[in-house]
């Protein structure tokens, strides 16, 4: 089972290696992992998807909140998450195919973000389940090269949920 | 240099006299010499180790004596790779630390310069918190908020390194201002919610029993456990780490329990409803296989750190807070209740009895008690010395090495509740017991320290025995000297094939003579006779007392889980 868990901390150098180093030294595997400026200066926050069962996630957000620079952790209700994820797919299309690819396109609501001849650059957002679908659908042609951000994740309403040092 | 102006290596020899620090434990390199430049002009005494290790493992034991945060220096690169075993030590068994080492300079760090290694980096996984320090206005904070971390929540060891330059840059006297660290707030407090209902669970149960853990001596609660222990009249098992938590001569106590636990104390744990597990982790030493650790017990977990709820074993009801604060109200509610039976009336007295009865036997079965054969013919055992040790030595401070030793010691050499018992439990640190029981010893100078050693762990730091002698302590060492690794002969006795090539040393080393040229005062005992007068006249002595205690053919120690769960022992013949 993944969980999203988002945490906001001190935006200092080493502070990546900190918390990446704690998943690696814990046995937790990170399935992906984003990081950025916040709302609040001199705060990142970062979005991570773990692999593990209820017990796992519990003892990740213990022992990432015992990090000095780590403020908050949440783990995101995937029932209220809003979730996005960025991918860059490069595609080798034929003249015959053209037409198609556009139509994919469309649907897709994917971008062309640069053509070269038969080599095509799509943008590709939405939440990872329809980023997801839209590579798998765009196997048909030929995929030179993909690549994707991981996904960030906010909860829908009111600013945050309680503290997660609760227990 | 001007009026108003200071260097950093001077800010952090200010800021470590305003936060109390008296010792010092370290050894020079060529960065770190600004600190020793600084340290000149300073209250604070220097004890010079003779290697890294050692200086970071008196810091560990300095601070299990006192409380207080220990403090250590080294130098740079190889200087600073030679703390790291001290500070995962130390990490381990949460002791307050602050480890400091010189740098190179900062244009330098990342180019591999002589001597530079990335401490921070390498220490990250054993330190509560590191800091490398990158300008010289920062020093003062950074060391007031390095000791706020070791010596506040879990405690723990923290790390600064300073770069060279940092130490010699001038400033301007204003330092900037600590930080406020908003992601770190340990919990103190107890949740009265969690308080009363744990006070109404125990209330209730039949069989309960107690453990504690080494939280119980960082926290400074072994009053507030026997204040515990009496209003309920229950009994009580402790861990490696808890064995000075609560009175070894009390009749309530069951004594160690877990791998190498008593079969009443691993019955009681195995047969209880009702657990109050204070400030432990339930390691694996403790709990043996997880499956089949305390089946019918409900679990109230008392710990300041959450992470440690849960992590091992589920807790039923979980209580976050210093023990100091959620101990006495727990306590408080229970002797308040009107519905509280005295402890003889309760049904739990029944089951108090009957773990005190099966304790009675074992004991009843000569475990470690002077031998009646005649003292001369005796051979001389480790239960034997240290039943002898612990006769002439009452209210020791005990120190302890890592293997076969150290469990004799937990289970035959019985201290008083407080800072009296210091052994490395989490890291099982061989090599750690001389300097731990230095620091200990410069740390409570009117307590007899004993330190109980193996020969394979006392040549794993012997050079110490020069800064002991040098320091001016009263110390009596005691190496189990069985010529043997006896611990590593035990299991490979019990799992492997039995062939002892490296658990068997041929070099029989004369301590007693080693100990005179460090320095110290040798002694020798190859009976039970001539141990009692070693000890006697250890006791009476000034400075360090070396007891070279020719061991015998060893026994192996027993009590020992061999099984699939805390009763499946094999306890030996008594
Ligand atoms: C630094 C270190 N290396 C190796 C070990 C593994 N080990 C555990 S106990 C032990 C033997 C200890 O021998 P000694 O100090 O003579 O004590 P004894 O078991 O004979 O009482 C060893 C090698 C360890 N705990 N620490």
């Amino acid at each position: 089972m993944t969980h999203t868990i988002s945490i906001l901390c001190d935006d200092i150098p080493g502070v990546m290696t900190r918390i990446s180093g704690l998943f690696s030294r814990r046995g937790f595997n990170i399935e992906s992992l984003t990081v950025g400026h916040t709302e609040r200066p001199g705060k990142s926050r970062f979005t991570i998807v773990v692999e593990g069962d209820d017990g796992v996630l519990e003892q990740v957000r213990k022992q990432l909140q015992k990090l000095v620079h780590v403020i908050k952790v949440w783990d995101l209700d995937h029932e209220r998450i809003l979730e996005r994820e960025h991918a860059l797919v490069k595609v080798e299309v034929h003249e015959q195919d053209r037409a198609n690819l556009l139509q994919l396109i469309t649907v897709l609501q994917a971008r062309i973000l640069n053509s070269s001849g038969s080599i095509w650059v799509l943008e590709i957002t939405g939440d990872s389940k329809s980023v997801d679908s839209a590579i798998n659908l765009l196997s048909q042609y030929t995929i030179l090269e993909s690549i994707r951000t991981g996904k960030i994740a906010l909860e829908q309403g009111a600013k945050e949920r309680g503290p997660s040092n609760r227990l | 240099m001007k009026k108003g102006k200071s260097t950093g290596a001077k800010a952090l020899v200010r800021t470590l006299e305003k936060a109390g620090t008296e010792l010092i434990f370290g050894y020079p390199g060529g960065a770190n010499l600004p600190i020793y430049e600084a340290l000149q002009r300073s209250t604070i005494r220097h004890i010079q180790a003779r290697h890294e290790q050692g200086a970071a493992h008196m810091a560990d034991g300095f601070a299990r004596a006192s409380g207080k945060t220990g403090v250590c220096l080294a130098t740079s690169g190889p200087g600073a790779t030679n703390l790291v075993t001290g500070i995962a030590t130390a990490y381990m068994d949460s002791s307050p630390m602050l480890a400091i080492t010189g740098q190179v300079s900062r244009t330098m760090i990342g180019n591999d310069a002589f001597q530079e290694v990335d401490i921070t980096g390498i220490t990250m996984p054993i330190t509560k918190h590191n800091y490398l320090i990158q300008s010289a206005h920062q020093v003062a904070p950074i060391i007031e908020e390095a000791f706020y971390l070791a010596g506040s929540g879990r405690r723990g060891p923290v790390v600064v390194d300073i770069p060279k330059d940092v130490q010699t840059d001038e400033f301007a006297n204003q330092h900037e201002k600590r930080r406020v660290l908003e992601g770190y707030n340990p919990t103190t407090k107890g949740h009265p919610g969690q308080i009363k209902r744990a006070a109404a669970v125990l209330r209730e149960a039949q069989r309960p029993v107690i453990i504690a853990g080494g939280g119980v001596i960082s926290s400074n609660t072994y009053t507030d456990v026997a204040e515990f222990v009496k209003t309920l009249g229950i009994p009580v098992v402790h861990t490696l780490m808890g064995k000075s938590a609560f009175d070894n001569y009390n009749p309530l106590n069951l004594g160690l329990f877990g791998y190498h636990g008593s079969r009443a104390a691993n019955t009681a744990v195995s047969k209880s409803d009702l657990i109050l597990a204070i400030g432990t982790r339930f390691g694996d030493r403790s709990t043996g296989p997880l499956a089949s650790f305390a089946r019918d017990a409900k679990i109230i977990h008392i710990d300041v750190d959450p992470a440690e709820i849960g992590k091992n074993v589920p807790a039923y009801l979980p209580i976050v807070g210093d023990i100091a604060d959620v101990l006495p109200r727990l306590t408080s509610l229970l002797s308040n209740s009107s519905n509280i039976q005295s402890p003889t009336e309760h049904p739990r007295a029944a089951w108090t009895a009957t773990l005190l009865k099966q304790r009675e036997s074992i004991n009843n079965g000569n475990n470690g008690k002077i031998n009646d054969k005649g003292l001369d013919q005796a051979r001389l055992t480790t239960p034997v010395a240290l039943a002898a040790a612990a006769e002439a030595f009452p209210n020791a401070l005990l120190v302890t090495d890592v293997g076969r030793h150290q469990i004799f010691a937990a289970q035959h050499f019985p201290v008083a509740a407080g800072r009296n018992f210091i052994t490395s439990g989490g890291l099982g640190t061989m090599g750690f017991g001389l300097p731990a029981a230095i620091g200990a010893a410069l740390a409570q100078p009117e307590k007899k320290v004993v330190l109980i050693t193996g020969d394979g762990s006392f040549l794993m730091n012997i050079q110490e025995l020069i800064t002991a002698a040098e320091t001016g302590i009263n110390l009596t060492v005691m190496v189990m000297n069985d010529r043997r690794l006896g611990m590593i002969q035990q299991l490979q006795d019990g799992f492997y094939s039995s062939r002892f090539d490296v658990s068997r040393f041929t070099q029989d080393i004369q301590f007693d003579r080693l100990a005179a040229d460090f320095g110290c005062r040798g002694d020798r005992a190859a009976s039970e006779s001539e141990l009692q007068h070693a000890v006697v006249a250890a006791a009476q002595a000034e400075g360090v007392t070396v007891i070279d205690c020719k061991i015998g053919e060893e026994e192996h120690v027993y009590p020992m889980v061999t099984g699939r769960n805390l009763l499946e022992l094999t306890e030996g013949e008594a």
